[in-house]
């Protein structure tokens, strides 16, 4: 399959999608000032056969925007302009209609599948009605369903008959995702529109389901409009992209020229806001807000944060122009004209920008233009003899299941957490990540093995002590939005832990505005409410809160998961700097996201299944990780460039009737193991491997010292047309 | 003054009249008997069984006490029973509640049970014979009496509320900043819980008005010389078709006062309802 560059005859075929100064209304019909225009004049172009991703931060209106594409808006939202489907106009068409384009020429992956799937029918019959309402002659009930197993193995599901027959709350989130792509090409329909079809989904997972799609989109040849947040799934698929802010497409481009040469400022900051993979950098940031919708004033909604707004772009609204190549320097109105002129004129209309001076600061190259926080700055290594600041030996944890069964959260853990060092435990849900901290912060005596924290026994503390170990240990929780007390003032909540240890009052209104100043906030902000704040503030509040009273030890479950690119980059700098202060905490960071933890961790751990499988330096971890699952988990992580596209690793599916209580937990999954000789495969079988062998992977066998990619499936395939 | 502008204008209709007649009953009870000269104890001979009059406004009953006196001390009693049954159901309600539901365990297990065992027990008969008892303790004994059945729905609705707020990411973070339980509860579970426990208190209010008039009506309840609106009720109750004014103005001011009280508690609850406020703040 082509891609962009095969299907150039778009003049005298009628683009699979066309949407013309598309507008969204929210909230209409309600009280006057609720109204507002969450979508602001969208116009994008959806060729034949190609994959156009819709990149944009929280609140842009992407999802509105492929809504709309399928002629829908959320309650009370309404809808104008332009959508033609393959030259058939959508905005204005009969219910009756629409419901017959859709599921037919067009089709789409919700967002959420458990709210997509009827609870109450089983997965193969939901797909095969898909069949029979809208081919003819219909379709007898048993063939649709034979049909929808198809489907589903053609999807890369493993055991689809089995898939077919259940409901959808018993399969996991990636398995109805591709179920639910393989109902929307049930019809073979023209155009696919996937609403971040991989969020919220680990990377492995997502890997498979971004395959399932590219296998979908290579045997019907639809479109495809793919919306996410995530630069790097865009980046690895889509042939094209199209960039979002507050309600408008600000920049337009075929992804390699995107991704190499942003010429609107905030395609730039978002790029190079983006934490990589492979190397710990210096992070750009992009200061402030996006707008909230109806927010945005007259002129560009994003000169208030742009670092090279000039005044007219207050004034002047900016239309998507073409920006054919870099110009030099200022951009001079004639110079903007003839360019204008140009696009008129219908020449290379290929990149398109709304900007008045697209490529202002292209001097310095896309991160020159933002404020960029400091290089990582080489760290205090733990000096040794030291007590460590945590230690976790042979962990073990259950939850009580609501039948009354336990559930092994955590099977086998150890890690270390040297003073003054930076430990990531990374894996994906599930592994036991979060059971773990939970533990570690109980400060009680674990079910099994040993923790220490601070170089004291958690089992033989005293309530007492361990009330005053409190002030020594600090967590901060997941979501910020949800760890600040609604009803507090920002004063208050920073009091908090400040009074739990019965600090002076006077000390306390002392340390409130330090604190403040430490996370790079004002003053000002102790008497507001946290929902005055925005999600990077209110989670840099929540870091201030766990700093209040000095701790040995942070532990910070998933710092940045629910904050947008351009804002994590922020608190992302905030913690490094934090971390490698000469007297900053010894640091737990859980997280799922590998480029994270690249920027901000000395040591990465890694948990699968529930056990630690591999432990080392960042750098040595992340770019030769020796354990099978570390080298899955590594690979399967996109990276936000087109240009070094490969195929995604995607986890093996685990064999069936494979004993995992005995020898290792991981043998199922495991790539190597299959390809080992029998006599060796024996000893994976019965003998589990020592939680940290010399290469600090919990394997028999594990990888040599290089970079070779890892045995499995090339999840989506390289797609050479479009290089 | 603008501020009380837009403070009644962001309030419906109904809860603005709720509003004023609490007002108005409240400035007849307290203020009204001084703008009577007569007192709800004189007994005037020159006028027996009299309509209401100049002398005599709601005029007088079989033995010649003034109405209007006698309902104002009546209304008076009433107020300031509900608004002590309510103030302790509240807070009883509260206090267990937010216990059992933020502490579990065994403190759960025996609260729950305490509650349960309360609530199958018929109240209104344990305050007829409980109430031959108190005879002699005056009206802040029938206030308790009355509290001490009414308050369990309420503890068990926020035991329920407290138990998913303890879970709740900036509660746990207080546990594990080792904030004190009781300052957890007081800090973070019942500043949410407070819209829930007003607008509750708004309820139990009328609801201790009707309890004490229908103790009082039967004979168990306030007892002369004091009077309450049920005793007046029960009083004049016979021949409340040939003297209407005696029966009429009493039951007149209870109809009113949970009437008005029912509409500022309906308005409190859309306006505080726990749960749109919950959806509100999580957004």
């Amino acid at each position: 399959m082509g891609g962009g560059t095969e299907v150039s005859d778009g003049t005298d075929q009628a683009p699979a999608l066309d949407i013309r100064g598309l507008r969204v209304v929210v909230g209409a019909g309600r009280a006057e000032g609720e109204e507002a225009e969450a979508v602001r004049g969208v116009d994008l172009t959806l060729r034949r056969g190609e994959v156009l991703g819709l990149v944009g931060e929280s609140g842009a209106g992407k999802t509105l925007t492929a809504l709309a594409a399928l002629g829908l808006t959320p309650p009370g939202a309404r809808l104008r302009g332009s959508v033609r489907l393959l030259g058939t106009e959508l905005v204005g068409l009969p219910a009756r209609e629409l419901a017959r384009l859709r599921g037919d020429r067009i089709a789409m992956v919700f967002q959420d599948p458990s709210a997509a799937f009827t609870p109450v029918h089983r997965i193969g019959d939901q797909i095969g009605e898909a069949l029979r309402v809208h081919e003819r002659p219909r379709p007898s009930r048993r063939a649709a369903r034979a049909r929808a197993i198809t489907l589903l193995s053609d999807t890369g599901v493993p055991e689809p008959e089995r898939v077919a027959l259940s409901f959808p709350h018993q399969l996991s989130g990636g398995l109805r995702r591709r179920a639910m792509i393989a109902m929307a090409v049930a019809n073979r329909p023209d155009v696919i529109v996937a609403d971040e079809p991989t969020s919220s989904l680990d990377v492995t997972v997502q890997a498979r389901v971004l395959a399932a799609l590219g296998d979908a989109r290579e045997t019907t040849g639809a479109a495809l409009l793919l919306v996410s947040h995530d630069l790097g799934v865009v980046a690895q698929t889509a042939d094209r992209v199209a960039v979002m802010y507050a309600g408008r497409i600000v920049e337009t481009a075929p992804a390699r020229e995107l991704f190499a040469r942003p010429r609107m400022p905030y395609t730039a900051g978002l790029l190079s806001a983006a934490p990589r993979v492979d190397a710990a950098h210096a992070l750009s940031r992009v200061p402030g807000t996006q707008p909230a919708p109806g927010k945005a004033g007259t002129g560009c909604a994003f000169a208030p944060r742009c670092p090279v707004s000039r005044p007219e772009c207050r004034v002047t609204d900016p239309a998507l122009a073409a920006v054919t190549q870099p110009e030099r320097g200022p951009g001079r109105p004639a110079a903007r004209a003839a360019e204008r002129a140009r696009a008129a004129a219908g020449a290379s209309a290929e990149h398109l920008a709304a900007c008045l001076y697209p490529g202002a600061g292209e001097g310095a190259g896309g991160g020159g233009l933002f404020p960029v926080g400091p290089p990582p700055a080489a760290r205090p290594r733990a000096t040794a003899g030291a007590a460590p600041a945590l230690r976790v030996t042979g962990l073990a944890a259950t939850h009580r299941t609501r039948r009354g069964g336990r559930l092994r959260a955590v099977r086998h853990v150890d890690l270390t957490v040297a003073a003054g060092e930076t430990v990531a435990l990374v894996g994906e849900s599930g592994a036991g990540k979060s059971t773990t901290l939970d533990r570690i912060i109980a400060l009680t005596a674990p079910e099994a093995g040993r923790i220490e924290v601070l170089g004291r026994d958690t089992a033989k503390l005293t309530r007492a002590e361990a009330h005053r170990l409190r002030g020594r240990v600090q967590i901060v929780l997941q979501d910020p939005a949800t760890t600040l007390d609604p009803r507090m003032k920002i004063g208050a909540i920073l009091a908090e832990p400040l009074q739990a240890q019965r600090v002076p009052r006077a000390e306390i209104a002392a340390r409130t505005p330090e604190l403040l100043a430490e996370v790079e906030l004002g003053g000002e902000a102790a008497d507001r409410y946290p929902h005055e704040f925005s999600g990077g503030q209110q989670q840099r509040i929540a870091l201030a809160r766990a700093l209040a009273v000095r701790p040995e030890l942070l532990l910070l479950d998933e710092p940045v998961s629910a904050l947008d690119v351009s804002v994590q980059a922020g608190v992302l700098d905030l913690l490094r700097r934090l971390t490698s202060a000469p007297d900053g905490p010894a640091c737990l960071v859980v997280s799922h996201d590998l480029t994270v933890v690249r920027q901000i961790a000395d040591r990465v751990v890694v948990m699968h299944g529930g056990r630690t499988v591999e432990s080392g330096p960042t750098d040595t971890l992340l770019t030769r990780p020796r354990h099978p699952y570390t080298r899955t988990l590594l690979w399967s992580v996109p990276r936000p460039d087109p240009g070094a596209r490969r195929p995604l690793a995607a986890p093996l599916a685990p064999l069936s009737g494979c004993d995992t209580t005995t020898g290792c937990g991981f043998r199922a999954q495991c790539g190597a193991y299959r390809e080992l000789p029998s006599e060796q495969k024996r000893l994976c079988e019965h003998e589990a491997p020592g939680p940290n062998g010399p290469t600090g992977a919990s394997c028999h066998f594990p990888y040599p010292d290089d970079a070779t990619p890892p045995p499995g499936r090339p999840a989506w395939r390289g797609r050479p047309g479009a290089h | 003054m603008s501020g009380v502008r837009a403070w009644a204008a962001g309030r419906p209709a109904a809860a603005r009249l709720g509003l004023a007649l609490i007002a108005l009953l409240c400035l007849y009870a307290f203020v009204g008997p001084h703008l009577s000269p007569h007192s709800p104890t004189d007994i005037d001979y020159t006028a027996l069984s009299a309509g209401p009059g100049a002398r005599h406004w709601f005029g007088t009953n079989r033995i010649g006490q003034d109405v209007f006196a006698q309902t104002a001390r009546g209304l008076q009693k009433s107020l300031l029973i509900s608004v002590s049954v309510s103030a302790a159901t509240t807070a009883l309600a509260a206090l267990v509640g937010t216990c059992a539901g933020y502490f579990g365990g065994w403190t759960d297990h025996a609260l729950t049970f305490l509650v349960d065992l309360l609530l199958v027990v018929p109240g209104f008969l344990v305050l007829v014979v409980v109430a031959s008892r108190l005879r002699n303790a005056g009206w802040p004994a029938y206030a308790a009496a009355i509290a001490a059945l009414g308050w369990m729905v309420t503890a068990r609705a926020v035991r329920a509320m407290a138990r998913s707020l303890r879970e709740r990411p900036y509660v746990r973070a207080a546990r594990h900043m080792g904030v004190r339980p009781l300052r957890i509860v007081r800090g973070h579970l019942l500043p949410h819980l407070a819209p829930f426990l007003i607008t509750h208190a708004t309820i139990a209010a009328a609801a201790a008005v009707v309890a004490e008039a229908g103790l009082s009506f039967v004979g168990f309840g306030v007892q002369p010389p004091d009077v309450s609106l049920g005793t007046l009720m029960a009083d004049s109750a016979e021949v409340a078709l040939t003297y209407p004014w005696m029966f009429f103005f009493p039951t007149g001011m209870l109809l009113c006062f949970v009437l008005a009280v029912n509409l500022v508690g309906e308005a409190l609850r859309t306006r505080l309802d726990p749960v749109a406020a919950w959806a509100a703040v999580r957004r």
